[in-house]
């Protein structure tokens, strides 16, 4: 007989972030919540909280890289980003980020994933780039534009990043793949893999670019 | 070697400074909240390993507790420049600015194109699994030094600056690692064979399409909940992916697979639970709506999901 109860944790999840509690506490209530409905006693529950914690602490890393942006930042690092931009000719932030999203996906293809990001290079030079390219379209940009038009630049690196890194053979989905078809008897090499990102990553490039070009008409007609 | 070990202790100092700024934001009422969770985050990276799993769970929970109870907040911004001062310097910088920026980058670029293609592969200088990231590390510490000799910035600057901004972006620095830690409880709880057993239960019999739009739905679904489509891949291979789509049906193993994450990246693009990509950006970009970015993704995830299922059907069954 299956144990469904601790389907419920998935529930508070879900109701914690749209009732917009803070998400820390909502995913520790839901852990807490999750492996006791599991029938597991509540210091077992503290003790894999914890190693899982201790075991992830990677995906945390990336942050030591703040000092040097913000140090830059000092320097006025986001307005010479703005400044490179409204200098040039035919820049648009529809054509800023195609180019940023072509960049994003090769390199990721190559296995250079952490070369771009979201802490290293949108927050201090594809976004304001794309703010200043839009100023240029749309003269002086109201907030919800503004804001719209920080999140189409953090939607490309996400889409760049998820569609271009299928592509190198040696990244751990990729052997994630592996390893789970291969418990069932299912012998494949990565590159058989990792060929098959590639249709994907094409109509990732196109449907982004399609919404960026989209993006710069309303920005134009807006402007107008 | 240097391992991942190195880069912990790095990090770990890099959060101690996170504190120091926090003390030293005297205009800030939650300057001692900031403080201790920034002090604890560097236990946690320094110690974490000696401390136990029971102690990394209390430290967890006092994490929480202090975001929680909203005892941490945004500094002031007393101990930065001003817009006026930026432009100054930006217009007597230049476009050299952009130089110390790109070396963290070019580091980890070149570096790892050096390591991985000279013997300095085989001297066991590096950790080989951990290149990229190790060169990361010291890209920080080149781009600092390079920023220092250069800029001549007082010397408590980048202290500041980083706190500056680790305070702007706040819980949800740790929001990522607490929901690996939640994948971790829902693994122990059998949350992963329970949904698998869920998504079996209503497989369609006889239609191809049918059990491939299953298995990809199942696949964006199980993503967006566990905010990571590697914890749904297992599943949602053995649960239809392998007995259904490639035993049963004859499909390509090859495209079932790779096509399949990427079906479930549709919904890591759609769900709050991915934050490190959804709520941290929202963060850093200073937007007022913490789903900003999850919203302008979603157009442009389902005509992808969509284009996906039609690629896992086509290429894997009728090709």
């Amino acid at each position: 007989m299956t144990n469904y109860w601790p389907l419920l944790g998935i529930a508070l999840v879900v109701l914690g972030f749209a009732l917009r509690f803070n998400p820390l506490l909502v995913v520790a209530v839901a852990a807490i919540v999750t492996g006791l409905l599991g029938h597991m006693p509540f210091l077992k529950v503290l003790g894999v909280l914890g190693h899982g914690f201790n075991e992830n602490r990677i995906v945390t890393l990336i942050y030591i890289v703040l000092p040097v942006i913000g140090l830059l930042e000092r320097y006025g690092l986001q307005q010479q980003a703005r400044a490179l931009i409204s200098r040039m000719r035919g820049a648009t932030t529809g054509r800023v980020l195609i180019l940023y999203l072509a960049f994003r996906q090769i390199f990721a293809a190559l296995g250079l994933t952490s070369v771009a990001g979201q802490a290293q290079t949108v927050r201090p030079l594809v976004a304001p780039m794309a703010l200043a390219a839009a100023e240029k379209q749309h003269g002086k940009l109201d907030e919800d534009t503004a804001e719209h038009v920080k999140a189409m630049s953090a939607a490309t690196d996400n889409v760049g990043l998820f569609y271009g890194e299928d592509i190198f053979i040696a990244i751990s989905s990729i052997l994630l793949i592996q390893g789970a078809l291969k418990a069932f008897g299912i012998e494949l090499t990565p590159f058989e893999l990792s060929v098959w990102a590639i249709p994907s990553a094409i109509c990732a490039f196109v449907i982004q670019s399609m919404r960026l070009l989209l993006l710069d008409r309303q920005l134009k007609r807006r402007g107008q | 070697m240097i391992t991942m070990q190195w880069l912990y202790v790095l990090a770990g100092a890099i959060f101690a400074s996170f504190a120091l700024a926090s003390v030293r934001d005297a205009g800030n009422p939650k300057r001692r909240g900031n403080a201790a969770f920034w002090s604890l985050l560097a236990i946690s990276f320094w110690f974490g390993d000696v401390l136990g799993d029971m102690v990394n769970g209390v430290l967890v929970l006092v994490v929480v507790a202090l975001a929680g109870l909203h005892l941490i907040g945004r500094g002031a911004r007393e101990t930065t420049t001003t817009v006026e001062e930026r432009e100054r310097f930006s217009a007597r910088y230049g476009n050299k600015l952009f130089l110390p920026a790109l070396i963290i980058p070019f580091t980890a670029f070149l570096g790892t194109l050096l390591f991985n293609y000279t013997p300095l592969k085989d001297s066991g200088l590096i950790e080989p699994k951990s290149v990229t990231l190790v060169l990361l590390g010291v890209g920080v510490i080149v781009a600092l030094v390079v920023c220092y000799l250069w800029l001549r910035p007082s010397a408590i600057s980048a202290v500041d600056e980083g706190g500056r901004l680790a305070n702007a972006i706040g819980w949800a620095i740790v929001l990522p690692q607490m929901l690996a830690a939640l994948g971790a409880v829902f693994a122990a709880a059998g949350i992963g064979d329970t949904i698998g057993h869920v998504a079996g239960e209503i497989i369609p019999q006889g239609s191809i399409f049918l059990a491939v739009l299953l298995y990809a739905l199942g696949m964006v679904i199980f993503t967006m909940i566990m905010g990571n489509a590697f914890a749904a891949f297992p599943v949602m291979t053995a649960a239809i992916g392998f007995p259904i789509l490639i035993q049963q049906d004859g499909g390509r193993a090859a495209v079932i697979g790779a096509v399949g994450m990427l079906a479930g990246y549709c919904g890591t693009l759609m769900t709050p639970m991915a934050a490190n990509f959804n709520i941290v950006p929202a963060a850093l970009l200073e937007l007022r709506n913490q789903y900003g970015v999850v919203k302008v993704q979603v157009a442009t995830a389902i005509p992808l999901l969509i284009c996906n299922i039609l690629i896992l059907y086509i290429a894997g069954f009728r090709l």
